[in-house]
């Protein structure tokens, strides 16, 4: 039932293009009254910006691949003097890339067609699009050439092509939101992250993995469960494949937020593994008193002798001493992830470079280090012996800054106190973290809340789960410096920069909706069952116990609050904002405090006298339509 | 009439044991007279040397229900958690480890991915390279939690379950249901299934074998001719009983077990198989799996049975002295006592894997290794 994207659906442009989505919702209806700003002019959707997310080198070192994802291209710079040699097209939101072996073609992910571009390396000519899995993002091919890798991050697996056709040779599970993959030197086995915690237990520690995939074998071969993270990005491994690293987050959701003095809300760490370490190892990037944010990209350098990690929303490069980096992991046998006197003994320093760093490649010589610096458009290039950024490289776009492109550095930027976190560490990608926190300081264990996807937020006030919150304005200003920041907030323009660029996220293609937007027989049976108004035995559905009454309109909300039965004991209100629906396929968990585990459990569980609608009628073939038809919304 | 007649015919032909042989009656009189000279000719059946594993020797539990071979790693679901042997060691995952339920009553691999699916008492688990997902019929589109088989084709994993079958697309997550309400299911006790890309069977106790075609959508039952009589007065005109155990698709045949015999279907013909009229020991059998067009195993509840077109062969401990016993008969049905040192762990067989020329084998009593004994 793979449902191809729905042209009509999709808003062409993501996270990144925010000049796309400005024009696109149209920026005078989203402006609140409260919060007016000086209106500057915006770029045409032809003037969007590059948004450079990764990076390669040409096997020569002479070209260096930008993966653009706010223009949905790759751009081939001369690696010297940053001149653009070529321009590949790509589909919409690329996210991924990688050469084949012989380094004449190149492969795209296409995060939002759920297609892989096949380009000519030699020519740029794209010489096939094939399809993929849900949300294509990280790609690696096998070193004989005959498969390709793709991690799906909506998927939650590994798609297995063939590198020649791209047929579809096998699906491996990989962790939830897979997104990047790294090949060992000897290709003996690939590595792959995912950025969404993988499902457990309600109200323990989030649990990730990295996943050991044989390529030989196309097969899963070790899952290296990692504990206490959710946020996993890239993963690098050294040339002698002794050495494997991650970039992490390591969150404490279990523990109020107010609890600063105690930890508060992130560490930003990386694992370390292989035969170095000889363990699986959490290292902390943090020191005690600043936060390093949002570790995104890892290169080892080639002598091994330094592991550099790109902090996104620190906006610098962490340098560390790898010999100094074993040696204390050797000498520190108990964990010490939260011991953040420790990066003292092996960070070497941190290199300011541009807005949002995400992509790193290291030129194979060594002495270089190129980082693609997302949200102002550059390539601060690195002498990696030195350890300073010698230049920097602009990439061609809008050559203003507005409203909406500054919500989005807002946005990805770590704000709070010390600098530890930014909206972008539990919206991860604009999306949402997997996770359910206890954000108020109204005792351990109260009040704990699911997050949610903040996309398509139009029309679905007011926020939080007890609706408290009639605007983005307060959402987002008053709220999260009082809950979130402990320190001074936006000032007024920063503030209605943020909320115009909040607002403005599209909706993400539905992947379980078919393009031509026709139900299959079981989700327009769970259709019927979500509008129905008489049960089982003929009798009326009272309105308020009618999934359509609290669930209405085009975004399956009534923007009302309700009490369905589903509050806890340690719970401050009964009464509870009814969530829209959009791509709720992709939200587990549910319920306010992401107590159920799947949709399922929300009735057959969490329902018990109806409260949550009429439920207790349905056979189990029932219930599944309905579930169907709820992955359509 | 007629009827009569056949009854009369199949009364008079009952089983009888003749000087420590069994001999199909209906050509017992030409055993007798060529007895001997059958020592000469005896088919050449497949020799195992059995290599036997319990709780002694690093089994959670010596009831074996399903058994499961991936290349080097054999699978055993046990009534106390899933067993892994690998390089002579067992590893035990249990609930602990988030297995559904600690009773295994079924394995699946998918051979693509080498992904495990373990059906159990309480649920269906996915196995994947140490990482256990469970499926309930509470988290999950799971249409009940005791899942009696479980099958993979392509994207899909079919399951056989005590309130009927179910697909799970691991693709898109649907879970299809099929049951009294939308298929010709009487009863909705699935047992056993077996998936392939044209076709999916599933063995539904009391209502015989029901055929989904992938193509179509469609369902058909396949019921016995018989009805409910308990007598079998239309042989090969169908299937053998509607109380079926398992079922094994391959190379286009249909074998499907049952507790009163078992059959096999070609898309056309039946052909069903009896103590009496075949070398297969008992009519009561657990667990069928089909080797090609011609040969399959039978794991009944008086020992493990191989079938190869022709001839038959019986491994298991003697009935009555429990010492090992390998029986072969031939076409015309004589019996002949192999000479052998070991045996299986016990009558009682419930599943068996192949692994080349070896075979793996679920006991009530323990898991068998046959290693394979070349002439």
């Amino acid at each position: 039932m793979r449902a191809a994207m729905a042209p009509a659906r999709i808003l062409r442009r993501c996270v990144g293009m925010a000049a796309a989505c400005a024009v696109s919702f149209g920026l005078a209806s989203l402006w609140q009254p409260e919060t007016a700003v000086a209106a500057q002019p915006d770029p045409t959707p032809e003037e969007r910006y590059a948004s450079p997310l990764e990076l390669l080198l040409s096997p020569d070192g002479q070209k260096l691949y930008v993966l653009c994802q706010g223009t949905d291209e790759v751009r081939v710079l001369d690696s010297v003097s940053g001149r653009v040699l070529r321009t590949i097209p790509a589909g919409h939101v690329p996210r991924g890339f990688s050469f084949s072996p012989d380094g004449a073609r190149l492969f795209v992910t296409n995060s939002w067609d759920d297609t892989v571009t096949v380009a000519d390396t030699s020519t740029g000519a794209v010489l096939a699009t094939w399809e993929a899995g849900y949300e294509p993002s990280g790609v690696v091919g096998d070193r004989t050439g005959k498969l390709l890798f793709v991690a799906d991050r909506v998927g939650n697996n590994i798609t297995v092509l063939d590198s020649a056709t791209g047929v579809v040779k096998a699906t491996l599970e990989a962790g939830r939101g897979a997104s990047y993959l790294a090949m060992a030197a000897d290709g003996s086995r690939i590595y792959a992250t995912h950025v969404y915690p993988n499902p457990g237990p309600y109200r323990t520690p989030p649990r990730s993995e990295i996943t050991v995939i044989d390529p030989a074998k196309a097969q899963v071969v070790d899952r290296l469960t990692l504990s206490g993270i959710a946020g996993l990005f890239h993963v690098a491994v050294s040339q002698d494949g002794r050495l494997g690293v991650a970039a992490e987050l390591h969150p404490k959701n279990l523990v109020p937020l107010a609890h600063v003095e105690h930890g508060w809300a992130f560490v930003d760490t990386l694992t370390v593994f292989g035969a170095d370490p000889r363990r699986l190892v959490e290292i902390p990037l943090d020191e005690i008193d600043r936060y390093f944010a949002m570790p995104f990209g890892v290169a080892i350098a080639q002598d091994k002798s330094r592991i550099f990690v790109t902090n996104a929303g620190s906006d610098c490069v962490t340098v560390i001493d790898t010999k100094r980096m074993l040696g204390f992991i050797r000498a520190h046998p108990e964990p010490f992830a939260e011991d953040l006197s420790a990066s003292a003994h092996y960070v070497v320093t941190r290199i300011p470079v541009g807005k949002n760093p995400r992509g790193v490649v290291m030129s194979r010589d060594g002495a270089r280090l190129y980082v693609a610096n997302r949200l102002d458009d550059t390539i601060s290039v690195i002498d990696a012996r030195a350890l300073r950024v010698v230049r920097t490289l602009r990439l061609a776009g809008p050559a203003t800054v507005t409203a909406l492109r500054r919500g989005e550095q807002i946005f990805y930027s770590s704000h709070s106190f010390q600098g530890q976190f930014g909206c972008s560490n539990c919206h991860i990608d604009s999306t949402f973290d997997g996770l359910q926190w206890d954000l108020e300081p109204d005792g351990f264990g109260r009040d704990i809340v699911d997050n949610r996807l903040i996309e398509d937020l139009r029309g679905t006030e007011p926020f939080k789960w007890n609706g408290g919150n009639p605007t983005l304005v307060k959402e987002c200003g008053i709220r999260t410096e009082m809950y979130f920041w402990r320190t001074q907030n936006y000032d007024d323009l920063q503030l209605a920069d943020l909320v115009l660029y909040i607002r403005s996220l599209p909706s993400r293609p539905n992947r379980w909706l078919a393009a031509d937007g026709v139900l299959t027989p079981a989700q327009e049976r769970g259709r019927a069952i979500f509008f129905r108004t008489v049960d089982a035995m003929g009798e009326p559905i009272p309105l308020q116990n009618r999934c359509s009454y609290c669930h209405s309109g085009p975004k399956g909300t009534s923007q009302k609050s309700f009490d369905v039965g589903t509050g806890k004991a340690t719970d401050n209100s009964g009464l509870l904002d009814t969530p829209q629906l959009r791509n709720i396929a992709l939200t587990a968990p549910y319920l306010h405090d992401g107590s159920a585990a799947t949709l399922e459990e929300i009735w057959t569980i969490y329902n018990p006298h109806d409260r949550h609608g009429r439920t207790n009628d349905l056979t189990k073939d029932e219930l599944n339509d309905l579930i169907e038809y709820l992955r359509t919304r | 009439m007629k009827r009569t007649v056949i009854l009369v015919f199949l009364i008079v032909a009952a089983v009888s044991p003749v000087n420590g042989q069994v001999v199909h009656p209906a050509r017992a009189a030409h055993a007798a007279a060529r007895a001997v000279a059958q020592t000469e000719t005896v088919p050449k059946m497949p020799r195992f040397r059995w290599e036997n594993f319990t709780t002694a020797n690093g089994l959670p539990d010596n009831h074996v229900f399903a058994v499961l071979v991936d290349g080097d790693r054999i699978w055993a679901g046990t009534n106390n958690g899933l067993a892994e042997y690998e390089n002579g060691r067992w590893k035990v995952y249990t609930t602990a480890d988030g297995l559904a339920h600690r009773a295994v009553l079924s394995l699946a691999l998918d051979s693509r991915t080498g992904v495990v699916w373990a059906g159990t008492m309480g649920g269906l688990s996915r196995i994947s390279a140490g990482r256990i997902d469970t499926y309930t019929q509470l988290n999950s589109g799971l249409s009940n939690d005791v899942v009696y088989g479980v099958s993979v084709e392509g994207d899909n994993v079919w399951v056989a379950t005590a309130a009927g079958a179910c697909r799970l697309n691991t693709r898109t997550g649907e879970w299809s249901l099929y049951n009294e309400r939308n298929t010709p299911m009487i009863e909705i006790w699935a047992y056993g299934v077996s998936a392939q890309s044209d076709k999916v069977y599933y063995a539904v106790w009391g209502s015989g074998l029901l055929e989904y075609t992938q193509k179509t959508g469609g369902w058909d039952m396949y019921s016995d001719p018989d009805g409910e009589n308990e007598i079998v007065l239309l042989k090969n005109q169908g299937l053998i009983h509607e109380i079926t155990s398992s079922v094994s698709y391959v190379d286009g045949i249909v074998w499907v077990s049952t507790y009163f015999g078992d059959s096999r279907y070609d898309g056309r013909y039946w052909h069903n198989f009896l103590t009496k009229d075949s070398g297969l020991p008992s009519n009561f059998t657990n667990f069928v799996k089909g080797v090609d067009r011609n040969r399959a195993w039978f794991c009944t509840d008086k020992g493990l049975a191989y079938y190869d077109g022709t001839n038959w062969a019986v491994y298991r401990p003697a009935l009555d002295t429990h010492k090992p016993e390998m029986m072969v008969s031939d076409a015309a049905g004589h019996v002949t006592k192999i000479p052998v040192a070991t045996a299986p762990a016990h009558n009682y067989v419930l599943g068996i894997d192949f692994q080349g020329r070896d075979v793996w084998v679920a006991t009530a009593e323990g898991l068998s290794h046959g290693v394979y004994q070349p002439y």
